[in-house]
């Protein structure tokens, strides 16, 4: 039996139609665009000047401030300059950009494909390292990893959850690993299993990913006992982390809380991996996964793409820009940014590039609301989006903390489920950040 | 460069929209309506055709000429009303009776608020109580009309099976004797007619319709079972305790509108509660105010009353029932 998170969720078809295309390296682009602002937090501080020659894997921006990443090269070659580009949001955003020169690699990255099982380092020894690879989650908000594996003083961890659950429609990149490094990521897990102290872990998978569950189980019975595949239901929002935390060990995170609240760190398939090489390979992270997808495409595939390649080349990849394709979307459809440059380039944790048409992604014409509670049945929080939306829209802000408008993780499943085409989340966002702001401005108990 | 749409996620849509949620009611309402032609020929569908008609050109010419607005005609919500109207009045009523009760379900109980989604009352209910109240001599008369597909009308059409009891009891005579006199059945009132208006002809119809609903998820079941268990709750302890004077628990329910009240009236999204514990205590309170209605009032059904009573109090239900937040109620460890 599959489990699931206990309130709300919706079920968009899953529109992985890039499940089959096994993971190949995306060709080397001529110039790397490389953002300092790869995560979440400071910019990184850069260490290279123009003219440097740079390898790849060499670090090229230092992390500055205690949240923050170090950035590395993802290819050799010359840095021709260090300037403002726009990211895909079209926000000018500092960039490392060098002219690429063969692929010349550190000579420390190890890089057979061989698995390294053993684990030499200490726990601190292996949150250094994380640390110094510049490895952030990659399940989307690209948090720095080191971080998040050391919980606050007075917490403590109890189980590691490894998210594999992967319920954005279209997206396959987290789907290709598990199929294809199943054994580095549960590696990865110990790993990170080993910085934690903790000795339980989860890997949950959604059940529309047999081969994958198949895969994890009988690698776990084999060699890996301490960690646990968990079969999901495929259900929307399920890799939120407070939902895949209540899916998985029936504990709710509090509100305006954090997962180790509830003795309990998420990490993403793709971050264990990204662990493994890191810790035992000693790769730091300037490539991953990325799948181009979309109906309108000719084809769609999956890539280990560098750091720093631009959207453009991505299309032109897969055959070229379609010409109905209006939007594009770095991420998957419910939570992915849409892309306002094809000039923007790749950062960590971009995990897809999928066109959407605009028959595909057009908003119908607002109507009234016809109070279905559509919205609070679909809601995972628990919360009355068509009730936030109307305060939103009255600016009515102690009303709306009193409602938890702070609890909304903006998955859009209120939208999505909107018979009316009302913008629920669009205006929840917006009194969202108010009401963040005036609870963070207050004193603490 | 190509130009590209750029707005904030999520980027899809689910496929339920407001027009087809009302088709899905119209097309779950259609068994029943199906039956009542069977059973009531060119009446019933003389009825649905003036009340969907009305109700949309009403609406029509208040958007277009008062209120100068947006048409929203296209919606089904008003052909859904005026069709609902239809299908609880007594099957011999003239055109004019579903005519006046349109106009009054749209024009006052639906577009003075302002329009769909405003409203605080079901306005196909506001529609029938007006016509009950005003015209209480039509809107009681259970006379079955002749029908192009049967034959031979019993003489049994005089009232509804909730009337016969309540007028019989007044007489005096005992529950047994009205039973058996009147040909009751539960098979009888399962599948077809024991008088009533012209949608509740069946209750498998009705029930057929509830299934495709919740199929479709259009509705929650909270609300038509929180009313049926009450009313079953409720009749079953007055039965339990004097079987001479109350009627048994599935009586009740096949009976006197409780089924179409439930599925279709009560649960209009409007005027229903927005939580689901909300919708527990308004079906709650639905089958307890018809209850009372019934066992204790004038009028033999009851169940209109009971949902406008409840539509009232929607407002304060959604203030004090919220939905369960995660991370508020739970106890970790």
């Amino acid at each position: 039996m599959s489990k699931t998170f206990s309130i709300g969720g919706i079920h968009p078809s899953d529109n992985k139609i890039s499940v089959k295309a096994a993971i190949e390296n995306f060709p080397l682009m001529e110039m790397a665009y490389i953002s300092l602002s790869q995560h979440l937090g400071a910019p990184a501080e850069p260490v290279v000047a123009k003219g440097d020659k740079v390898k790849t894997g060499q670090l090229i921006a230092k992390a500055n401030g205690f949240i923050s990443a170090n950035v590395h090269s993802s290819v050799s070659g010359t840095v021709s300059s260090i300037e403002l580009l726009p990211d895909l949001a079209g926000n000018p955003v500092q960039h490392i950009v060098i002219k690429v020169e063969g692929d010349d690699w550190l000579e420390n990255i190890n890089r057979s494909s061989e698995i390294e099982r053993e684990i030499k380092l200490s726990g601190p020894e292996i949150l250094v390292k994380i640390a110094e690879c510049g490895i952030v989650g990659l399940g989307g908000a690209a948090f720095p990893t080191h971080i998040k594996l050391s919980p606050p003083p007075g917490k403590k961890a109890e189980y590691l959850i490894i998210n594999g659950a992967e319920c954005e429609p279209y997206l396959t990149s987290d789907y290709r690993i598990m199929l294809e490094q199943p054994e580095e990521i549960l590696i990865g897990a110990k790993i990170m299993m080993k910085a934690l102290n903790v000795n339980k872990c989860f890997l949950g998978i959604e059940d529309n990913k047999p081969k994958a569950i198949k895969k994890m189980k009988g690698l776990c019975s084999k060699s890996y006992p301490q960690i646990k595949v968990v079969s999901l239901l495929k259900k929307y929002p399920q890799g939120g982390e407070k939902q895949l935390i209540d899916a998985i060990v029936k504990r709710q995170v509090p509100s305006m809380g954090l997962p180790i609240d509830t003795g309990v760190v998420v990490q993403n398939v793709g971050t264990a991996l990204a662990v493994y090489e890191a810790v035992q390979k000693n790769k730091p992270l300037f490539e991953g996964i990325v799948t181009v997808t979309g109906k309108c495409m000719t084809e769609q595939r999956n890539f280990r793409m560098r750091v720093g390649t631009t959207f453009e080349s991505m299309i032109f990849a897969v055959g070229g820009f379609p010409k109905d394709a209006e939007k594009l979307i770095s991420g998957g459809p419910m939570m992915g940014k849409a892309v306002s440059r094809i000039d923007a380039s790749s950062v960590k944790s971009t995990s897809a590039l999928l066109l959407l048409t605009e028959k595909e992604t057009k908003r119908g014409e607002e109507g009234n609301c016809i109070r279905c509670a559509k919205c609070v049945e679909a809601c995972p929080m628990g919360l009355e989006p068509f009730l936030l939306n109307r305060l939103s829209r009255a600016g009515k802000i102690e009303e709306l903390e009193a409602n938890m408008v702070q609890d909304c993780i903006e998955c859009g499943s209120c939208i999505y489920t909107c018979p009316a085409n009302i913008p629920l989340l669009d205006t929840i966002r917006l009194s969202k950040a108010q009401v963040l702001k005036i609870l963070r401005s207050r004193p603490k108990k | 460069m190509k130009k590209l749409i750029v707005s904030p996620a999520p980027h899809l849509h689910g496929e339920k929209t407001t027009r087809n949620l009302m088709r899905d009611v119209i097309i779950a309402l259609s068994p029943s309506l199906l039956v009542s032609v069977y059973y009531f020929g060119f009446s019933a569908v003389k009825l649905a055709l003036v009340g969907a008609v009305t109700a949309v050109l009403v609406e029509f010419v208040i958007q277009r000429y008062i209120i100068k607005g947006k048409i929203t005609i296209n919606d089904y919500s008003a052909a859904l009303t005026g069709l609902l109207l239809a299908l609880n009045l007594p099957p011999n009523s003239p055109w004019w009776i579903v005519f006046i009760g349109s106009v009054v379900a749209i024009g006052i109980a639906k577009m003075t608020y302002g329009g769909i989604g405003q409203n605080l009352f079901n306005p196909a209910l506001v529609g029938r109580v007006f016509l009950l109240v005003s015209f209480p001599a039509i809107m009681t008369d259970w006379t079955i009309p002749a029908s192009w597909f049967r034959e031979g009308i019993d003489a049994n059409t005089g009232a509804t099976a909730l009337s016969i009891v309540k007028e019989g009891l007044a007489k005096g005579i005992p529950m047994d004797q009205i039973f058996s006199e009147n040909n009751f059945s539960y098979t009888q009132m399962l599948f077809s007619k024991i008088g009533g208006s012209v949608g509740e002809v069946s209750a498998f119809a009705l029930i057929l319709g509830f299934v495709y609903l919740l199929i479709r998820k259009v509705i929650k079941p909270h609300i038509p079972v929180a009313i049926i268990a009450t009313v079953m709750v409720f009749s079953g302890i007055f039965w339990l305790i004097d079987p001479g004077h109350y009627t048994d628990p599935l009586f009740n329910v096949l009976t006197g509108g409780i089924l179409i009240g439930s599925v279709f009236m009560a649960t209009d999204y409007v005027t229903s509660p927005m939580s689901t514990r909300g919708m527990v205590f308004y079906g709650v309170g639905i089958g307890i105010i018809t209850m009372l209605i019934r066992n204790f009032g004038s009028y033999p059904e009851g169940i209109s009353f009971a949902i406008l009573i409840m539509n009232a109090c929607v407002p304060l239900i959604n203030t004090y029932f919220k939905p369960k937040r995660f991370g508020r109620e739970v106890n970790n460890g």
